[in-house]
């Protein structure tokens, strides 16, 4: 307990470090700052953006990861941000510009299909009875094709400008000017991440299998709903804006379950601190790796996710269901 | 005169196209330990779940503690019943102090922390298994024997008066099989426990159980003292198959072997 108390703080602290630290790297140094806005219009709220993107889909991808019972599901494997992708595609395409109660349409586009994209592959999972990794990895590939196909389709019916668009955001990426974009993700992650937290005990009990939750008293039906409407919350309002950044959710529950242990009340706020400093970190290394130039954060993200998918495939039986 | 522990009339419950339970009527005295037998496939499990509400959309009545079962929270229903499921092949990354601590949800309220009195439930159930020495030991990492223990000591934990069991004893050795029974016998014995135990081990019905059920093709075909068994063609009704009845040498029992 005094272990994992201790980890925690660990890592709270790196990720103050990290967040701190992360505006003051670039090609301008700091001293040269003073005299340009570069440091509150752009490197400030970029690092921020990049925090809460980050946080918001490794909690996202743990919340999967112990509803289903897998290590290897996250929002990308899935297929919901590719349903929350094609949502904000079509919403940008058809040029919705209405926002309610200051959520924009196209952040509630994505929402509703990351929603609609996780339903589908659930409920594909209840009508076989069954959340073996195989089918739930085959049933987001098949959301994914179907969504991506669905996007391309969007982007192939725009003009040149919006087709750019649409792929440069589709690389998946954090720069942004000013403030608006991180008011933007704030919410849904705020409103997500504060559910998942709050129900940590009842995620245990789901991740040790839903009967025996049922067993000791969780209303497994409502719960689930909940989780599943808190983590789509959080993919769609940050896929809104910065696009599907792949394998995040995947790698970092698995680095805090290695470091923390399986025990939600500390791996959340494990998960959330450390996704987001692991954000921070590729967006700063993708501003600097190949600087005057930047890469899009997306794929740094996928280049590291991929071998490290892999990996985790190699060591477990695919057909197997154990999960830690 | 106090209310049966669980009481079943005329339930019936479909999975799919498929009538699993058939038309259900039985009760369980309060204290009494029954087994659940029947061939593979019968709905043993199935009447579990029903039980416990992991299923659910049957029809007819089930009542827990003379309470009709839909009258329940899901919370309180889980200070009346605890479950212990099959341990073979269920993985859970967690360690055991953590998974007889999860035991004590309906005891505590929303977000609540651990209070004393939790955690010493927790240590009398870990004691009372023997599992005391495994407390942070990781469930994956157990022998078949040790976790079905802790999965015991979680439902210990969970305080209800009512202990549901799927198979408790299948897959161990002799001498865990012991270790659980005895468990159970303590649970039924000092702190008089309702026990029902889905079982395939006819002498373990025999030897440990007051009342057996049997069930067939999802309908009750058998359901007496246990002694009653080895009566008539009983037997043969339930498994469709013809069994040897034998003496056992020290207690004098009888022991029933499969022709």
């Amino acid at each position: 307990m005094n272990r994992k108390a201790g980890v925690l703080a660990g890592i709270a602290l790196a990720a103050a470090g990290g967040v701190l630290l992360a505006p003051a790297l670039g090609i301008v140094s700091l001293s040269d700052l003073k005299t340009v806005p570069v440091l509150w219009e752009i490197r400030v709220p970029r690092t921020l953006l990049a925090f809460l993107a980050g946080a918001g889909l490794s909690l996202a991808g743990m919340t999967f990861q112990a509803m289903f019972r897998n290590p290897l599901v996250e929002p990308f494997t899935l297929g919901v941000s590719g349903g929350a992708a094609f949502g904000a595609t079509a919403a940008i395409r058809l040029g919705w510009t209405f926002s309610v109660l200051g959520v924009s349409s196209i952040s509630l586009a994505a929402f509703v299909g990351a929603l609609a994209s996780l339903i589908l592959v659930y409920a594909l999972a209840m009508a076989r009875k069954s959340f073996s990794p195989a089918l739930l990895l085959l049933a987001g590939v098949a959301m994914s094709f179907f969504f991506w196909s669905l996007i391309l389709f969007t982007q192939y019916m725009s003009n040149f400008s919006e087709s750019f668009r649409i792929l440069r955001w589709m690389m998946g990426g954090v720069e942004t000017v000013g403030f608006n974009a991180v008011l933007d993700v704030l919410p849904f992650v705020l409103s997500g991440s504060a559910i998942i937290l709050c129900y940590s005990r009842e995620l245990n009990m789901l991740a040790a299998g839903e009967d025996l939750a049922s067993s000791r008293g969780v209303s497994v039906g409502p719960v689930r709903a909940l989780l599943f409407t808190a983590s789509t919350l959080m993919v769609g309002g940050v896929v809104a804006v910065c696009g599907p950044i792949g394998f995040v959710g995947m790698i970092c529950p698995h680095i805090c379950r290695l470091l923390i242990g399986t025990e939600h009340r500390f791996l959340a706020p494990a998960t959330l601190l450390f996704g987001g400093l692991f954000l921070v970190a590729c967006d700063t290394l993708a501003r600097l790796i190949i600087a005057p130039a930047e890469l899009p954060v997306g794929v740094l993200t996928a280049l590291l996710g991929g071998p490290f998918f892999i990996a985790l495939l190699l060591r477990r039986p695919v057909g197997g269901s154990s999960f830690t | 005169m106090t209310e049966p522990a669980v009481s079943v009339e005329r339930y019936s419950l479909r999975l799919g196209d498929r009538e699993v339970l058939r038309d259900l009527t039985f009760s369980i005295p309060a204290g009494d330990w029954t087994a659940l037998i029947g061939p593979n496939g019968a709905g043993k499990t199935t009447l579990l779940k029903a039980l416990l509400r992991i299923l659910r959309g049957g029809r007819g009545g089930i009542r827990i503690a003379g309470v009709p079962l839909d009258s329940y929270s899901q919370f309180d229903l889980a200070r009346r019943l605890a479950y212990v499921p099959q341990g073979e092949g269920r993985s859970a990354p967690f360690t055991v102090r953590e998974m007889v601590e999860m035991a004590r949800y309906p005891h505590r309220g929303p977000l609540a922390p651990l209070r004393p009195e939790d955690r010493s439930e927790i240590d009398r159930a870990l004691q009372e298994t023997g599992m005391s020495g495994f407390s942070s030991r990781s469930m994956d990492a157990l022998s078949g024997g040790e976790r079905q223990k802790a999965l015991l000591a979680a439902a210990l934990a969970q305080q209800s008066e009512i202990l549901l069991l799927d198979e408790p004893t299948a897959f161990l050795d002799p001498s865990q099989q012991a270790d659980v029974l005895g468990v159970l016998g303590r649970a039924h014995r000092e702190k008089g426990m309702t026990i029902v135990a889905v079982t395939h081990d006819l002498n373990e019905a025999l030897t440990h159980a007051r009342r057996v059920i049997a069930l067939r093709e999802g309908a009750v075909v058998f359901d007496g003292p246990s002694a009653d068994l080895t009566s008539g063609d009983v037997l043969r009704r339930i498994y469709d198959h013809d069994f040897v009845i034998g003496t056992h040498p020290k207690t004098g029992r009888p022991v029933l072997f499969p022709e």
